[in-house]
């Protein structure tokens, strides 16, 4: 159930957007397509909904074939990044267009639109028109729009990318809460590990038109499959020829068991953040404030360096020369 | 099969801001292209329309209406209001189904067709004529076809409205292209994922979005329909009473039957329509902007 792809591929002339892709997108969860831009991301979204075709393989939602439908007749509800607001429409009209062209009874309507304005928070602003709203506003209208018509799975392209830092941050924990309170099936596509990670139940990782890690945010910050998910997904750093999160790396002023030398060419505080550079061995560490400040670092001292005990690392990519 | 084009996605525009006010125009180099345009406006365009409206008013109102009362010039206009609300028609029709082809979709032959579109523009209206004549004429490649079809284009109506259509179509595509574009697809791929057929699509969506521009493109060809001249020439053989046009009617009082006053009244009737469609159509343009 939920949403099965098989197989699928898509091409762009002579570029790969696609390569055989096989997902599987559990009921009721909220998942992430998490990937650099043009890896791929948005055409399997929009591959989901029917406005791309694909080249090869199938696709299947709730259990059905749909490959071959219309996205009229899927009964899917998408959102775009520039929201496609009805220009000529009031926010009302916008979000009741789904049940108005299913000639749903006038009162039926009402209740539901109104019902979702609330849950939107933009009852005040239903004769309104787009062009009058702030952009986090269409978005949500565009949001309650896709929901009117109960789909059985909700897709959201880059939902929060033409959003300002702050109203993307407000609207991703909105959307966290709106899921668990709504409970559709809810794919959504983001370049930002950090949405991806705070938001989805699962994440799924694109890249070059390929499926790089599929897995709960957890497994993939923890456990990542390869360097670039590792990367991808959070700050990476090199210490003795291994991939290794800095903020893994523990810090002595004196020689302890495997740990190697170094010196700290460089310190910088970023709020209660402190970056040491380790210029030999061309990485740095994360610490916080505190352990810093306990360590009595300063530039040019000598200390000793170290992964963590049990933390994730990982070979390096030999570096490209 | 054409491929849809992938949605160029546009940051939304910041809402109207205020227009800018024009500078007041005091420099000297505007003084000069000021000088210019009314030289321009007043010699080609005020100083002609001026005579004929004297000389459609100076022999008296009688003569006005008896020019316009008689038989062969109502009946032009009749001509003229049949062959222009068919072209009119016609346009808006196929103009809506050229604009959204050209802007919405890529296929082998687009540039082409976008080229032939606006061919008319660049082109004679008397070369459409004759090239419909090669074609349709009695001796022409498709005429003896339509016409043992039972249609007969030269010389009647049918070819009258098809040459005027070819001339005007390209006044409606122009107009909606550049709005299509820019509209981009999403509006009405939102719409047919939440189920709306394609007529819908284009009955609830895409004719909303384009409603001003196919108003002011609609207009503009109805003033360029009402009045050509040359391509309905050619293809209409200019029978007195039958095919003539009020245009026609006008090139046939002055080169053939040297009755100029009743040439200036009809003339006079021409200009006050082309007058209120040009200022509809401003009207329309500037109610667009704001």
């Amino acid at each position: 159930m939920g949403i099965q792809v098989h197989g699928i591929g898509k091409r762009f002339g002579d570029f790969v957007a696609l390569e055989n892709i096989d997902l599987s997108m559990r009921t009721g969860a909220l998942t992430a397509l998490l990937g650099p831009s043009g890896g791929g991301k948005s055409t399997l979204l929009r591959i989901i909904a029917g406005l791309e075709k694909p080249d090869t393989g199938t696709v299947e939602i709730d259990g059905a074939d749909a490959t071959r439908l219309a996205p009229r007749h899927r009964n899917v509800g998408f959102v775009f990044q520039h929201y496609a607001a009805f220009t000529h429409l009031s926010v009302y009209r916008n979000v009741a267009f789904g049940l108005e062209i299913r000639k749903r009874p006038r009162a039926e309507i009402r209740k539901r639109v109104n019902e979702l304005l609330e849950l939107v928070h933009l009852e005040q602003f239903a004769d309104r028109l787009p062009a009058q709203l702030s952009g986090g506003q269409r978005q949500r209208m565009a949001l309650a729009r896709a929901l009117a018509v109960e789909p059985k799975v909700l897709l959201l392209d880059e939902p929060f990318g033409a959003l300002d830092a702050k109203v993307r941050k407000e609207l991703r924990d909105w959307l966290r809460r709106l899921h668990d309170e709504v409970h559709v099936t809810t794919v959504f596509v983001t370049h930002d590990q950090e949405e991806a990670l705070e938001v989805s139940d699962e994440i799924v990782v694109i890249n070059d038109g390929r499926v790089e890690q599929v897995g709960k945010p957890d497994e993939l910050y923890d456990r990542p499959a390869n360097p670039f998910v590792m990367s991808f997904l959070g700050p990476v750093t090199t210490l003795d020829g291994q991939l290794v999160r800095p903020h893994d790396i523990e810090v002595f002023t004196d020689p302890v068991g495997d740990a190697v030398p170094a010196k700290v060419t460089r310190l910088q505080r970023i709020g209660f953040e402190v970056r040491a550079e380790l210029g030999d061995t061309g990485g740095w560490a994360q610490l916080t404030r505190g352990q810093s400040e306990a360590l009595n670092l300063a530039e040019g001292a000598n200390v000793w360096v170290r992964p963590a005990p049990g933390t994730t690392r990982i070979p390096a990519p030999r570096q490209p020369t | 099969m054409a491929d849809t084009v992938a949605p160029v996605t546009r940051p939304v525009p910041a809402p109207h801001s205020a227009r800018e006010p024009a500078r007041a125009a005091r420099t000297p180099g505007s003084l000069v292209l000021r000088g210019v345009a009314m030289v321009y406006v007043g010699l080609l365009v005020l100083l002609p329309v001026a005579v004929i409206l004297y000389r459609t008013f100076q022999p008296g109102l009688n003569v006005f209406f008896a020019a316009l009362d008689s038989p062969e010039a109502l009946h032009a206009f009749q001509m003229t209001g049949i062959v222009a609300l068919s072209a009119v028609v016609i346009n808006t029709v196929f103009g809506v189904a050229v604009a959204v082809l050209l802007a919405r979709y890529r296929f082998w032959g687009r540039r082409l067709l976008s080229a032939f579109v606006d061919l008319p523009v660049s082109v004679s209206p008397i070369v459409v004529g004759l090239a419909l004549v090669l074609v349709f004429g009695p001796t022409g490649w498709l005429g003896p076809f339509v016409e043992h079809h039972g249609v007969t284009m030269i010389g009647a109506k049918p070819g009258m409205i098809v040459a005027t259509v070819f001339v005007s179509l390209p006044l409606v595509v122009r107009a909606l292209v550049p709005v299509l574009e820019q509209s981009g697809m999403e509006q009405e791929q939102a719409a047919a994922s939440l189920g709306a057929s394609a007529v819908t699509r284009l009955r609830r969506i895409t004719l909303p979005t384009i409603r001003a521009a196919l108003t002011y493109g609609v207009v503009l060809s109805l003033a360029r329909c009402i009045g050509e001249y040359g391509a309905v020439l050619v293809v209409s053989n200019n029978i007195e009473g039958q095919t003539e046009t009020a245009p026609l009617r006008v090139g046939n009082l002055v080169e053939n039957e040297l009755n100029y006053n009743a040439a200036y009244a009809i003339t006079f009737v021409l200009i006050i329509v082309a007058f209120a469609a040009i200022l509809l159509s401003a009207w329309i343009r500037r109610r667009r902007r704001s």
